[in-house]
């Protein structure tokens, strides 16, 4: 069983002007995902889990993700804005929340509902499931499912943990639900706005991961969206709009929404790189007596996604610092009676398999071990792939050949200029005189 | 094919990249992901304890579309009686183990419970072989 519909839109892209051809995303990606053929990166659409790492530490700038412009909003008769709450973490805390979704009100916005709400509700229904009998028998530790890209890490390494995912929606999709269903219930010409941190949303907003259809319209990236937003904030005055309480708000930090949860074994990761050791570690059974897993992609959390303006630590600081003065939660909104679930199941995306024959897979696995042996092992990155390892994989997959190996390439040099020695001493036999 | 892997026994962070390696050999040959759990606990729970107790050793894996191989050999001190081994909670290791959240005595019965067969050749002084066969679905690799 695997689920093709999903790979067909990635966010995170090439800008191939940019691109320099060098190797330091190839290096980065956690999936192994990008080549660099003929100069120029390539991703790898069936691997990428849209984490954004690429965009963190390519030199050149030239990884971006495919957003929203400001205008698409213009094709609606309500504009509703639903930012993230990292948005709040990117302005200095003497700016008040209010004058920040003044400032999106101002930039042409009919409306804000604020993410950071349906966080709160969020955790309020997680609470609820694992009350609940069927949460009880659920495999412990549920991993959230709040960040895409975990979600898809899982699905393409370690699917085997599909089960321990909590199968409600993400707050992004649970603000769309509620300005749509309830707040504009019945109303034509809404259009939902996101306002991102991150790659992954954008992708999830399109390709949503467990269910059908996503109620957001657009993304914007919030680094497209901050320099406007800037000078229209510092005109902004005071307005009460903020409704979310600092649970909610927290969320966009590492450990926010497993202490909001109030469960105390639990274990919050942030970093694919550290979220990859962690589920390794749950996978190989070691993680005993932990309840919750709260594993988000970027350092620090949302706080530090790819598409921030300021220093995810920095960042993380204010959050802390806005979370101080307000109430735990927002007044007056309740979980609905569907409960956020997810609508469809979340199927694993077996990207490293080399064939459905198991036979096959055996043969190209041994040739592929093979053609390890024979490769340098230095990982230096020339030949396209990230290691030497994943070249034998891709000329087996027959999506490379050995000579792109620069050490094999000289080696088949020298055997070829040796044999044209040997050819220059041969004489013809008429003049092969003594 | 078989395939195997060095365990040094010197190094505890090194612990668990054998059952790691192994673990992406059967993704890639697309092996049932409850299958490449249940092989990769009882695989990591054998590299913990040889590196624990025996100063490392040699893992081997061996797969055929019926089964999944893996024999764990050392050449540590033996364990003089398997069943008490054998028993929840029992455990020799030492205490700074255990404080790495290892050594609970679930190690053995762990793999047990994992594994469709697992079998203990072990001789005092001499070392310790493991071996744990893990039988895969007729059908073979569908995921």
């Amino acid at each position: 069983m695997t689920d093709t519909s999903m790979t067909s839109f990635h966010s995170v892209t090439l800008d191939r002007d940019r691109c320099v051809g060098c190797t330091t995303c190839i290096k980065k990606c956690p999936t192994e995902a990008i080549r660099v053929r003929k100069g120029k990166a390539h991703i790898i659409n069936e691997r990428c889990i849209d984490c954004g790492e690429c965009i963190r530490t390519c030199p050149h700038g030239a990884k971006k993700a495919i957003s929203d412009p400001l205008a698409a909003k213009d094709a609606f008769r309500i504009k509703v804005a639903v930012p993230a709450p990292a948005l709040y973490s990117q302005f200095d805390e003497n700016i008040s929340i209010n004058r920040i979704l003044g400032g999106l009100l101002d930039l042409g916005f009919d409306e804000v509902f604020e993410v950071a709400a349906a966080a709160e509700l969020v955790t309020a229904a997680t609470r609820d499931l694992i009350a609940s009998e069927e949460g009880r028998t659920m495999p412990r530790p549920l991993v959230s499912s709040a960040c895409p890209a975990v979600v898809k890490l899982i699905q393409v390494r370690f699917p085997s943990l599909i089960p321990n995912l909590v199968p409600l929606l993400p707050p992004m999709e649970v603000a769309a639900r509620i300005v749509k269903e309830e707040l504009h219930k019945g109303e034509e010409g809404v259009g939902v706005f996101f306002i991102s941190p991150c790659a992954g949303k954008v992708t999830a907003a399109r390709s949503p991961l467990g269910y059908e259809r996503s109620a957001v319209d657009g993304v914007i990236g919030l680094k497209d969206i901050y320099l406007p937003l800037r000078a229209a904030v510092a005109k902004a005055g005071e307005r009460p709009l903020s409704q979310a309480g600092s649970v909610g708000i927290e969320w966009a930090r590492t450990e926010g929404e497993a202490e909001a949860l109030g469960e105390r074994r639990s274990i919050a990761v942030d970093g694919i790189a550290n979220v990859i050791g962690v589920l390794e570690s749950l996978e190989n059974g070691k993680l005993k007596g932990v309840e919750f897993i709260e594993a988000l992609a970027c350092p620090a959390g949302c706080v530090g996604g790819p598409l921030i303006v300021e220093n995810p630590y920095i960042a993380r600081a204010r959050l802390g610092n806005r979370a101080l003065s307000l109430d735990p939660f927002a007044e007056g909104r309740t979980v609905s009676p569907g409960g956020y679930r997810w609508d469809r199941p979340i199927q694993p995306r077996p990207s490293r398999l080399l064939d459905a024959d198991m036979l096959k897979a055996m043969i190209m696995l041994e040739e592929m071990e093979h053609l390890q042996g024979l490769l340098p092992g230095l990982d230096c990155g020339s030949c396209g792939a990230p290691t030497c390892q994943a070249l034998a994989e891709d000329i087996v997959r027959g999506n490379a050949v050995e000579t792109d190996c620069v050490f094999k390439l000289r080696e088949t040099v020298r055997d070829l200029a040796g044999q044209l020695l040997a050819l220059e001493e041969i004489k013809p036999p008429g003049l092969d005189k003594e | 094919m078989k395939y195997r892997y060095a365990v040094p026994g010197d190094d505890f962070s090194l612990a668990g990249k054998a059952s790691a390696e192994f673990k992406r050999v059967l993704g890639q040959l697309g092996i049932d992901p409850a299958v490449v759990k249940r092989t990769s606990v009882a695989m990591y729970e054998a590299e913990i304890n040889m590196v624990i107790h025996a100063g490392g050793g040699v893992a081997e894996a061996d797969i055929t579309p019926e089964r999944i191989l893996i024999t764990m050999a050392d050449k540590g001190p033996g364990i003089p009686d398997i069943d008490l081994a054998m028993t929840e909670g029992y455990s020799t290791a030492p205490e700074w183990i255990r404080e790495l959240g290892f050594g609970a005595g679930m190690g053995l019965p762990n793999m047990k419970r994992n594994a469709d067969d697992l079998r203990i050749d072990s001789k005092i002084g001499e070392g310790t072989t493991v071996t744990i066969t893990i039988r895969l679905a007729a059908a073979g690799g569908a995921a």
